[in-house]
């Protein structure tokens, strides 16, 4: 797989994985409040070893921590208020389940209770999605969840590029809680990654492909789905896709979301987590809401049908949002 | 300690106005725990608190008018109306954050103890909590980090609802915890752990001055059960003001309180104890302690007019603070 980036002139082809790895390396080296609450940031994904010569030249700025979610997201909150930014890696996202209530009602909550006297700078990094053979209880995708708190941010990269400077903005500049959603399946997409201090602010979305017959916003490894699919799409019916890639759920960009339906007024929003309530439920309202004017056609979601997701491949296929589905979609546009 | 007390009985008259919107929980009964553990903090040291905040904020010096401001949600108020009774703090005082979720501070103020730690700083962190909160997973895990982690934290666990005559005891259990004695629960992690009659002021501050010595030499975490008793106005959904507000006289003969807080008020009001005290010492005589509580009322009085006159926050208090 790889994505296509608008990239500026220096840039090296990096894997994701890599160009995570970089990210956190240079944060422990700019920053000495930077502290890591675990650091498996690539997962047990077959380029999780991309991770160890970073884990072990800044071996004295990670802790690691019992099997506490609960206590060490909420250890993370009061770190983050004395005044260090600590990244928490919690490996599996549905890990986090166990820590709610310390993200959803402290860490979300101190900025807003306080007037903004009091803020909590503390990234909450997780794997999420469908990684293969996960089963119901390690293939989750909770980022509607974080989206529908207010208080946090979300951020969900699509690309080696974008996890950087991504990454690098949460960890260095943000004031406010974020929680940093990687796809397990992402970590081996290869894609330019500009040299020097790459960072993103957030709440700029990414025009991924331009097109004028039909927008895709995509997030995260839905992003190469719709690449692939607008690659299809282009090839076999003629149809020119957009690809829009929020980047950040919270904050979002809608202003660069709605020139992109008014330009094509016709919009498939997809998210690799479920159909009800999700994050393309969310997309589709706010677009339906703000451009219904522009839309020539129902706005479409591709998403997790509702159904925990089981362990056989064959069922597992059945459910993912795929490079067939978006183009399905776009079809049914017509 | 007084302060304290008249600022919570001014709280229930001010439910009984509508000033407070919803429910609120009161401290009365356990002004010494806070009074005594806080006399023992350095100002820039760390607290944690809990729903019932009140006197833990007013004994760490925080400002009534601010604190009243706050629990009937004025701009004013210490987080400008915007937390109310249940999550008073002032980040100014070293109470960055007020979780009212039981168990919700607990975890932050290891956080707090862990950077402070991390930064070889000595600056302590203290954070109050109730016998609730041991019902708790949230506790476990985070006693278990603290001490795996030796933590510069001292867990203050107010256990409100022990009889006086077991409050000098080896501590009793309660009715929704299997444990024989809560102290029992963080010794079996190796938590040094001390128990303390909590309406005796000077001994809670004699303990925490002792075991904050060693906090700041590195020998945290610490456990310690305050034990106190139940004042009978809070036994209701609402707190209600049985007996009356205090009077100070009842330190002169505490049979002469009413019916219905006469017998809490002879062996259990921390406040009444610790006058009775200094008038049996001579440290004071009668008109004196007559003329704290004039000046402690006269004060109390301003501090309500403060946070009458303090205007509603507007809807723009909510913009940018995402």
């Amino acid at each position: 797989m790889s994505v296509e980036v608008r990239a500026p002139a220096a840039t090296r082809t990096l894997k994701f994985a890599e160009a995570l790895a970089e990210a956190v390396d240079e944060i422990c080296a700019e920053d000495p409040r930077v502290v890591l609450i675990g650091a498996r940031f690539t997962g047990h994904t077959p380029s999780a070893h991309v991770m160890e010569p970073v884990t072990r030249k800044h071996a004295s700025r990670i802790v690691w921590p019992p099997i506490s979610e609960l206590a060490y997201c909420g250890v993370a909150v009061g770190a983050a208020l004395a005044g260090l930014r600590p990244i928490v890696e919690m490996s599996t996202a549905t890990f986090s389940y166990e820590a709610v209530p310390q993200i959803v009602n402290e860490a979300a909550v101190i900025a807003a209770m306080s007037g903004g006297r009091v803020r909590a700078p503390v990234v909450f990094h997780m794997l999420y999605g469908i990684r293969g053979g996960g089963g119901p209880q390690h293939s989750g995708s909770p980022q509607a969840w974080w989206w529908n708190s207010p208080g946090l941010q979300v951020a969900m990269p699509s690309s080696p590029a974008d996890v950087k400077g991504l990454l690098r903005w949460a960890a260095l500049r943000s004031e406010g809680p974020t929680v940093f959603m990687d796809h397990q399946r992402l970590m081996e997409l290869e894609g330019p990654v500009p040299t020097g201090r790459h960072e993103i602010p957030f709440g700029q979305a990414d025009v991924k492909r331009s097109g004028g017959d039909v927008t895709i916003v995509a997030t995260s490894i839905q992003v190469s789905r719709a690449l692939e699919a607008a690659n299809r799409l282009a090839r076999e019916d003629g149809i020119e896709v957009e690809v829009v890639d929020p980047r950040t759920l919270e904050p979002l960009d809608r202003a660069t979301i709605f020139a992109s339906v008014r330009k094509t007024g016709r919009v498939v929003v997809t998210d690799e987590s479920h159909e009800n309530a999700g994050v393309a439920s969310g997309l589709a309202a706010i677009i339906a809401e703000e451009c219904f004017d522009a839309l020539r056609a129902p706005i479409r979601r591709v998403a997790i049908p509702p159904t925990p997701v089981p362990y056989a491949e064959s069922l597992e296929r059945a459910l993912i949002p795929d490079t067939e589905r978006l183009v399905a979609a776009v079809r049914a546009l017509r | 300690m007084l302060r304290i007390r008249r600022v919570e009985e001014r709280c229930i008259a001010f439910a009984e106005t509508g000033e407070i919107r919803a429910h609120y929980h009161l401290y009365i009964g356990q002004e010494a725990a806070g009074t005594g553990a806080s006399a023992a903090l350095a100002p820039d040291d760390y607290v944690f608190t809990t729903h019932r905040n009140h006197g833990h904020v007013i004994a760490k010096g925080g400002d009534p008018g601010k604190v009243l401001a706050e629990i009937i949600g004025r701009s004013g108020g210490y987080l400008g109306g915007r937390g109310g009774t249940f999550h008073v703090a002032a980040p100014e005082l070293g109470i960055p954050h007020t979780s009212a979720i039981v168990g919700g501070s607990l975890p932050i103020a290891a956080g707090v103890a862990f950077a402070v730690r991390r930064r070889k700083g000595q600056r302590a962190t203290l954070a109050f909590f109730g016998d609730g909160t041991m019902e708790e997973g949230v506790f476990y895990e985070t006693l278990n980090l603290a001490q795996l982690w030796r933590l510069p934290l001292v867990f203050f666990m107010e256990n409100n609802s022990v009889s006086a005559a077991e409050r000098a005891g080896r501590g009793s259990p309660t009715s929704e915890h299997a444990a024989k004695a809560l102290s029992d629960v963080p010794r079996a992690f190796g938590v040094e752990t001390a128990t303390v009659d909590g309406t005796d002021v000077e001994a809670v501050f004699a303990l925490v001055r002792r075991l904050l010595e060693r906090v700041r030499i590195g020998e945290g975490p610490f456990f310690i059960e305050s034990r106190t008793t139940r004042w009978p106005g809070n036994y209701g959904a609402f707190p209600k003001l049985v007996g009356g507000t205090t009077d100070i006289a009842w330190a002169l003969d505490a049979a002469s309180a009413p019916d219905g807080v006469r017998a809490w008020t002879m062996e259990s009001d921390p406040v009444i104890a610790y006058a009775a005290k200094l008038l049996w010492h001579g440290a004071i005589d009668a008109a004196a302690l007559r003329a704290i509580d004039a000046e402690v009322r006269g004060e109390v009085d301003r501090a309500a007019r403060f946070a009458l006159e303090s205007p509603l926050p507007q809807a723009e208090a909510l913009a940018g603070v995402g």
